[in-house]
């Protein structure tokens, strides 16, 4: 069997988006500016979605591409939320970064 | 034909994923993250997917990095923060092994279940049946028949979420005088001309 006759399975899709998923977690973990934060919220939610896809197609069952429409859409409400929120805070204080919001006071 | 479209999609989301967690510039991460989106359209295409492609590259591609980008610039971090300082020393190789153990847990349980994947793997049927648009076809149906509750629902949240970032990006108004007293000179000034 040459290289060329090698056709990525469902699984290789899988392993893909287990790595992108855990970039996108140590991303959250490292960084501290918010925005790149969310960034990397996003990073992870494009692996779940790589993965119901890969899912879809190996099953047969559209309704996996269903599912990545509606999380898309949440997603996008998600992000219009999380930036506002973004927004208010650092109007409020400028260069803020996750330590010095550890504190919930304004 | 397949292993190379994989391998490169796989390369482009890798390096945009890195540069996302890597580049101290917030601009130079949004861009990473737009490699990295385009790649995993790329493999939509691959997967039968291709409505979802295209909503990829217009929503995540074209609304929401634009969104990124015109947050950083309008509130003026677009300035490097210096990645060469740990604020709390033990934090990075924590997250390091968090995340190492993290992929290994998950590429051991794929790898473990991958017979039972194998013998149920049948594929969408797109090319067979329907023509170039049997995908988009299939979506429609199922999203307007088994999931149309949960679609109106989805259009009830997207204007809760417009409204309420509305709410809480507003400026401060000039009734509460009170409620603004801890807010920078400067900001205050910048309502006031409003």
């Amino acid at each position: 069997m040459t290289v060329a006759a090698v056709t990525p399975t469902a699984t290789w899709y899988l392993l893909l988006a287990a790595v992108l998923f855990s970039l996108g977690a140590v991303g959250v973990l490292v960084r501290r500016n918010p925005l790149v934060m969310f960034m990397c919220i996003e990073l992870m939610l494009n692996a779940v979605n790589l993965s119901f896809v890969a899912m879809a197609n190996a099953l047969g069952d559209i309704g996996g591409q269903t599912t990545v429409f509606f999380v898309m859409v949440v997603a996008a409400a998600e992000v219009v939320v999380g930036l506002g929120i973004i927004v208010s805070i650092l109007r409020r204080r400028p260069n803020a970064t996750a330590d010095d919001l550890a504190e919930l006071k304004g | 034909m397949e292993l190379f479209v994989f391998v490169c999609a796989a390369v482009m989301i890798i390096a945009g994923a890195i540069g996302v967690i890597v580049r101290s510039h917030p601009v130079h991460a949004a861009l990473s993250l737009i490699l990295t989106l385009f790649g995993v359209a790329v493999l939509f295409v691959a997967q039968n997917a291709h409505f979802l492609a295209a909503v990829q590259v217009i929503v995540y591609a074209g609304a929401i990095v634009v969104l990124f980008l015109f947050v950083i610039m309008l509130l003026g971090v677009d300035r490097a923060e210096s990645l060469r300082v740990d604020p709390t020393t033990v934090q990075r190789p924590l997250a390091v092994i968090v995340g190492v153990g993290l992929a290994g847990l998950l590429c051991a349980s794929i790898i473990q279940g991958r017979k039972v994947l194998r013998e149920r793997a049948q594929g969408i049927d797109t090319i067979g049946t329907g023509g170039h648009d049997a995908n988009i076809k299939q979506l429609a149906v199922s999203l307007f028949s088994n999931y149309v509750f949960a679609f109106e629902l989805t259009s009830v949240l997207l204007v809760i979420a417009v409204v309420g970032t509305v709410l809480l990006a507003r400026r401060p108004g000039k009734t509460g005088s009170n409620s603004n007293a801890d807010v920078p000179e400067a900001e205050r000034k910048k309502a006031g001309v409003k």
